[in-house]
């Protein structure tokens, strides 16, 4: 069974990140980068397969610049076997990344695909569930457990009233919620093997795929701030001015 | 123009974040149906029907949508929302499961989790866990949104909209429901309570949410909890509030022993007054505050409860 995990590299989740001054988007000079934590979550989960005697092949595709090598290499240096690299300098949308996924699907014939369910820069929550979609493979997304029995896979999904449990039939696709797993951390002589593990750069015109847009960014603009509270001495001062300046309770 | 909305519901009820979808598909155009997809769903289809601004409610009943499976959904959509503009669901972990599916049949792209409708074809959303704000314009025949469901008001419900059932049947043998475990709580449902109160890892162990409960029970109040405190497995992970978790902005939100990570704020800061309880001075969540008392929670919460 091959399995396929998308590694997407972003701004690292403890970073606070500033919009730019002139509203053009954020600004990540000098920040952190890491792999998508919901991202690493679904190599992790691949890698407990793979060792678990049911994958014989994990693939980590990232879509992106050049410097996504350095997440490939993780998920390398993690337990994928290999790599692929959609080069693209440009902001690619959901769907075209779902279509850039279902070309390489098909062409690796995948029979499992892990994907994080949502990317902490973008917060859009849509791939697995395109890829679902075009490639007519069935979804588990917001995995809290996932079990392959016998050409299936039992899924375990968070949602909002508790979780809900579905059997899809492989190919399938499955998005990672946090309680999956917990990502091991990569050793050192698994650093220096995974330098020598292959990466395939790659374009989306070499998978036939059109990068197109449906949406255009008009600006980017810093929350509103909050203005700055009170502290309270007591809880009955807090009661009071909840009850008579509040007017909350 | 018209607009669909996909009703959120259990076969029972109609839940309430439809309404907030329903406000927002107002502020897109007047002219707006409700598409209810699931089984012996009449109860849904007669709430669905009272909501105020309704032209038409579509009920598509059958056995294939009982557990609204998006392999089933995403198809009947498609068929249904042949003539519609806009295609809206409230972002709950239903909306956001479906549209994507639907968004990537229909070969457009998916806005997710609009905060205001700016004009007919542009919307605000947040990005980086709330800590940025996008503007974005779509230049698709047809607009699938997912809708923030803090961020709009409920509709009223004083309709009387026509009920339209249709036959279409989508057989599919990609997924199977197996089951589902719903928490049963007495409480008011998290994301529509006017006062939230959430325990974070400052909290300890899961046995001391009891402190929370009794404070909780005379507010009338919903629990929720950090992402930490579901980590250390004090709670499920359906109290989770944050980015990753459930979006709240309840009239009062008090945050006990919560620190404040950006993606807990993520989750509560839009609402209207917050309470946070931290021993840490230096907490980041007093940033946000209205009103902070440094003190033990331990000490605290039984004042409170007391004092209430």
């Amino acid at each position: 069974m091959k399995i396929l995990v998308g590694i997407k590299r972003v701004v690292d989740a403890n970073v606070k990140v500033r919009v730019k001054p002139d509203n053009t988007g954020v600004d990540l000079t000098n920040a952190k980068m890491a792999i998508n934590p919901f991202c690493e979550i679904a190599v992790e989960e691949a890698i407990r397969m793979k060792e678990a005697g049911a994958a014989d092949e994990i693939i980590a595709v990232s879509i992106g610049p050049q410097r996504c090598q350095e997440q490939i290499r993780t998920a390398l240096a993690l337990g994928a076997d290999r790599g692929i690299l959609v080069e693209s300098e440009e902001q690619i949308e959901p769907l075209t990344v779902a279509k850039i996924l279902q070309s390489i699907v098909e062409r690796e014939q995948i029979d499992l695909v892990i994907l994080g369910k949502l990317s902490i820069d973008t917060d859009n929550n849509q791939v697995g569930q395109m890829l679902g979609a075009l490639c007519n493979f069935p979804q588990g997304t917001f995995a809290c457990s996932a079990e392959l029995e016998d050409g299936k896979i039992r899924v375990s999904r968070e949602v909002d009233g508790g979780e809900q449990t579905v059997l899809l039939s492989l190919p399938a696709i499955v998005t990672t919620d946090l309680r999956l797993n917990e990502p091991r951390y990569a050793s050192l002589p698994n650093i220096m093997k995974a330098k020598k593990k292959p990466i395939d750069i790659i374009t989306a015109t070499d998978l036939e795929v059109e990068i197109k847009s449906g949406l255009k960014t008009l600006g980017i603009a810093p929350p509103e701030e909050r203005a700055a509270g009170v502290k309270v001495e007591s809880v009955a001062e807090l009661i009071d001015k909840l009850r008579t300046e509040a007017k909350v309770i | 123009m018209t607009t669909l909305v996909i009703a959120d519901h259990d076969n029972d009820l109609l839940k309430s974040s439809t309404l907030n979808a329903v406000t927002a598909a107002k502020e897109i155009g007047e002219d707006i149906e409700i598409l209810i997809a699931g089984k012996d769903c009449n109860s849904v289809a007669q709430d669905a029907a009272r909501v105020s601004g309704i032209s038409k409610v579509i009920v598509a009943d059958h056995m294939c949508y009982e557990h609204q499976l998006p392999e089933s959904v995403a198809p009947l959509v498609t068929q249904v929302a042949r003539t519609h503009s806009y295609i809206l669901a409230a972002a709950t972990t239903t909306g956001k499961n479906l549209l994507p599916r639907v968004a990537a049949l229909l070969d457009v792209a998916q806005i997710s989790d609009i905060v205001e409708v700016l004009s007919e074809d542009t919307f605000m959303r947040p990005i980086y866990a709330g800590n940025a704000m996008a503007t974005v314009q779509s230049s698709d025949p047809v607009k699938v949104i997912t809708v923030r469901t803090t961020a709009f008001s409920e509709a009223e419900v004083t309709g009387n909209a026509t009920i339209e059932p249709i036959d279409y049947i989508v057989e599919q043998n990609l997924s199977v429901f197996v089951s589902e475990i719903l928490s049963q709580s007495e409480r008011p449902e998290l994301t529509a309570a006017s006062i939230v109160i959430s325990g974070g890892r400052g909290m300890q162990d899961g046995e001391n949410f009891v402190l929370l409960e009794k404070v909780a029970d005379k507010l009338g109040a919903a629990i929720g909890a950090s992402r930490a405190a579901v980590d250390a497995g004090f709670v499920p992970n359906d109290y989770q509030v944050g980015q990753t978790g459930k979006i709240v902005a309840p009239d009062l939100y008090i945050a006990v022993g919560i620190s404040g990570a950006i993606q807990h704020l993520a989750g509560m800061k839009d609402s209207k007054i917050i309470v946070a309880i931290n021993k840490d001075e230096e907490a980041p969540i007093f940033q946000v505050a209205d009103y902070g008392l440094v003190a033990n929670l331990f000490d605290v919460l039984p004042e409170l409860e007391e004092a209430l």
